[in-house]
């Protein structure tokens, strides 16, 4: 089992199923030193070539950043052409929307733990067409029926006559055909005969990860690279008005200060030189841009007016029945208000990109670690008004991405490209985690307002959510924006609460234009809504007193999946058994398909507000886990997530600019920090859904559920710091 | 000013301005890359390396205070991904995005140097230096338990 990322030689050959003649515009390395077939190759598609030596090479679609698709997309389509794990490469596809687009959105794009669900379906074809070939072509060399034949790993056999032919020595005469062969559902593996599927591989580049080989784009270097720093507006929308450069330009090696829309680059000979001289830098910037006097605690205030006030515009998000009328005649009703302040990122690789721009400015390497690796082309390739195929593009690994780099102008990718253009010589352009901090793009404020109403018999029959948020697509990408009619799923999506039954539903959008960056982050819009919605069904419980988790099962008593999970995890924390100086609390939630469902337990120090959490147990079942250790991985890790942003992470704006700059000022969860945590997937044979963020949302809700039932204080706010949790308890 | 010191067992050399952190030395002028910048401020970890064999933050030491000294990095710590901690690490699967990782197993691999059998708490204080956005954490408490337990 190797990486191959070089795949340079596939491009040479001429035939592949269904795109016969197709020849690779852009070479796609990675930097793993590829372990060469040795014998000859036959592309058998777009997507799997077969040497001689009996070696497979699958194409790897999506982007890496430590969810594990690398390995498991491959893995989906070896499944489907029975391959030799032992004996498949994995290549990293290039470019190419055409061929290796996320079904989901339309382009190379890994976000919305969705690659696996959007692929699944077609990597099952293609597996499966390759080996109906690899099948004809033995046939025709045996003059037997094809019906005859069976297949093992990387063997075609024919029980009847005894005969093996790898799929190695049919590739030395297999004939491919013009169009590939139709694929029934019915010929598709049956979950019971995965070789692959449910067995837990080891993900492919984590040897790499455990001796420091791994490559991002950070650790890359091209002969006579240089370095740039860039320091940006502090406020999106602002540029440099004056620049004084004087110091900046005396510290040795700086090379060149160069001026820019959004800020003033430094081109240097080291990397010191040029961290030097951006701190060096003395700059007043232009009042332009929306968020100047921007303060987000005041902000809160303002967006909980429009929330609260159902006679403020809004743009009507779901409707089923009539909520309004309902809560007129209801014979209770009950309201509730959740704040969020604005979260960061906080990939550990802070973002970097290198550029290498050809002396006459016609062509540009790239090295970078994005979730679209063609918008990155673009990026570079309309920075420098060239075309794309004049752009050749290294995909990298990446430091985590959690949303941040799936922006549709990757600032980071074009800082690279227009310093490197200045010198027409690579430039490794690095942020600190200042700039990473400063210039970051958040996870936006939101104030959501909730409404129930219950009938005399206890029934709800009334749900009301509005939600105050910038717009986040609008910012992040504002081409997705466009097609989405002005719809943004970033921002709201999931307000609705669709999967809890009630008949009278009302959720609408309030969109705030506060002029800051956004963005989609991990959990997206449900991180927020969810805090929300599941803290609000713990009061409508608790107000109706009736057991938090009943109240949700007769709310998905329709969907056997969601009752199952929500029964197993109650099982698991012995729910209901109340607790010495602890308490739990309860959530559920239908992400994407994937349903989950979290219980956490608490304990509280009054006299500081220190909220602990020993212990989460979840159970999700995410229909078919390709990879089962690795869903619990990213379970794992979308809670230590989740904590984050329940008790610790928050980033305030003053005057449109960030307050905070590092770890010391903007905290992370800690090994000592995080709970024990009990995670059973539930895998079944629907449809695989998402596994790589499903739990972060459930984490707050849980833990302001268990603090109500130690405390009987309700929690509004993320974060829930130890100040605020304080002055909740009075 | 030129320093001289070892890195992984050879002799290596840096002109850096005294103050650069020996981080920038060892990824941009040895290029040894496996060793990761994170905050540059000493609070996550993923520069972590061992300094005269204890661990330091490369970040936070500047190339004159290892002059004479003698520096492992992740790729000093075994040839060939033997190390009982990478061998743990692997095991267990730790890594997601990999980032911090050699970070961490450096941590972990000056935990057992100077505690070969360290007990859960111990673990969790030494290992708490170090940040893991992926929250690869609880996997990395069972990975130094194996390592100790294999070593």
């Amino acid at each position: 089992m190797t990486i191959q990322i070089r795949n340079t030689d596939i491009g040479r050959r001429g035939f592949m199923i269904g795109a016969a003649g197709f020849t690779f515009a852009v070479a796609a390395r990675l930097p793993f030193e590829p372990a060469e077939a040795a014998g000859k190759d036959v592309a058998l598609s777009p997507w799997v070539t077969i040497s001689t030596d009996d070696t497979v090479a699958i194409m790897s679609p999506a982007a890496e950043m430590g969810q594990g698709s690398l390995t498991s997309l491959p893995l989906i389509l070896a499944e489907e052409l029975d391959a030799d794990w032992s004996k498949v490469r994995i290549v990293v596809a290039p470019p190419n929307d055409e061929l290796y687009k996320n079904p989901a959105f339309g382009y190379m794009y890994t976000a919305g733990s969705n690659a696996v669900t959007a692929y699944f379906k077609d990597l099952r074809r293609f597996g499966a067409q390759v080996r109906k070939v690899l099948l004809a072509n033995a046939a025709k060399h045996w003059n037997v029926p094809v019906e005859e034949l069976t297949t093992e790993p990387n063997v075609v056999i024919h029980e009847k006559s005894g005969r093996r032919l790898s799929y190695g020595e049919i590739a030395a005469f297999a004939e491919v055909p013009a169009r590939a062969p139709e694929v029934a559902e019915s010929e598709l593996k049956k979950t019971n005969q995965f070789r692959l599927i449910g067995k837990d591989v080891m993900r492919v580049e984590l040897p790499q990860k455990v001796n420091g080989t791994a490559q991002y784009s950070i650790d890359v270097h091209v002969p006579g690279m240089l370095y740039g720093a860039i320091l940006r507006s502090p406020v999106e929308g602002g540029g440099p008005d004056k620049v004084d450069d004087a110091k900046a330009k005396s510290i040795a090696g700086v090379m060149r200060i160069v001026p820019l829309p959004y800020g003033v680059g430094v081109i240097a000979e080291t990397p010191w030189a040029a961290f030097d001289a951006k701190e060096a830098l003395k700059v007043t910037w232009t009042r332009t841009g929306k968020a100047w006097g921007f303060n987000s605690e005041k902000a809160l205030v303002d967006f909980a007016a429009a929330a609260r006030d159902i006679s403020r515009p809004a743009k009507l998000w779901a409707k089923e029945g009539d909520a309004p009328a309902a809560l007129q005649t209801a014979a209770m009703v009950v309201e509730g208000e959740y704040r969020n302040d604005l979260v960061y990122h906080a990939q550990m690789e802070p973002l970097n990109a290198v550029a290498s721009v050809s002396p006459a400015g016609d062509a540009c390497e790239l090295w970078c670690g994005v979730q679209s690796k063609t918008i990155a082309v673009t990026v570079a390739a309309s920075a420098l008004k060239i075309a794309p195929d004049k752009i050749t593009y290294h995909d990298m690994l990446m430091g985590g991405g959690f949303g941040r780099r799936g922006h549709r102008d990757e600032e980071y990718v074009h800082d690279a490209v227009v310093l490197s253009n200045v010198v027409k010589k690579p430039v490794k352009v690095m942020w600190t985690r200042e700039d990473d901090v400063r210039n970051g793009r958040f996870n936006p404020l939101s104030v959501h307002y909730l409404r129930a109403g219950f009938d005399a018999s206890g029934k709800l029959i009334a749900y009301h959510h509005r939600k105050a948020t910038d717009e986040v697509t609008a910012f992040q990408d504002p081409v997705r924006f466009g097609r989405q009619n002005g719809r943004d799923i970033i921002a709201f999506v999931g307000i609705d609460a669709a999967y809890y039954a009630v008949p009278n539903r009302l959720a609408e959008a309030v969109p705030q234009d506060s002029g800051l960056r956004t963005s989609s982050l991990r959990g997206i819009s449900h991180l927020t809504n969810i805090f929300a919605i599941e803290s609000f069904m713990d009061e409508l419980a608790r107000k109706r007193g009736v057991d938090p988790a009943t109240f949700r099962r007769e709310l998905v008593k329709t969907n056997p999946r969601a009752l199952n999970i929500i029964d197993r995890v109650a099982h698991m924390a012995d729910w209901g058994k109340k607790r010495d100086g602890s308490a739990l609390g309860f959530t559920y939630m239908n992400y994407s398909g994937t349903q989950i469902a979290l219980i956490a337990e608490v304990t509280v120090d009054r006299g500081s507000g220190v909220v602990r959490v020993p212990k989460v147990w979840t159970a999700l079942d995410p229909g078919v886990a390709v990879q089962p250790d690795n869903v619990v991985a990213q379970t794992e890790s979308s809670i230590v997530y989740g904590l984050g942003f329940a008790l610790w992470e928050r980033i305030t704006i003053d005057d449109g600019a960030v307050q905070e700059s590092n770890f010391y000022d903007y905290h992370v969860p800690r090994l000592n920090e995080v709970p024990e945590m009990f995670i059973e997937v539930i895998a079944t044979d629907n449809h695989p859904t998402g596994v790589g963020q499903m739990a972060t949302p459930l984490v707050a809700p849980a833990i302001a559920n268990a603090v109500a039932e130690l405390t009987g204080v309700r929690l509004r706010e993320t974060p829930m710091s130890p100040e605020r949790v304080k002055k909740a308890l009075g | 000013m030129a320093f001289d010191f070892k890195v992984n067992g050879k002799a290596a050399h840096s002109d850096a301005p005294p103050h650069t952190p020996l981080l920038w030395v060892i990824r941009e002028e040895l290029k040894l890359t496996g060793t990761k910048f994170g905050c540059g401020t000493g609070l996550c970890g993923a520069c972590m390396v061992h300094i005269d064999g204890k661990r330091a933050f490369s970040c936070q030491t500047q190339v004159s205070q290892v002059a004479g000294k003698a520096v492992t990095t992740i790729e000093g710590l075994s040839a060939d991904s033997s190390h009982p901690v990478q061998k743990a690490w692997l095991a267990e699967r730790v890594p997601q995005c990999g980032y911090c990782q050699s970070g961490q197993i450096m941590s972990a691999a000056d935990l057992l140097a100077h505690n070969p059998k360290p007990n859960r708490a111990q673990i969790i204080e030494h290992m708490s230096t170090n940040i893991c956005r992926c929250g690869s954490y609880q996997r990395i408490v069972r990975a130094v338990e194996r390592a100790a337990k294999e070593a």
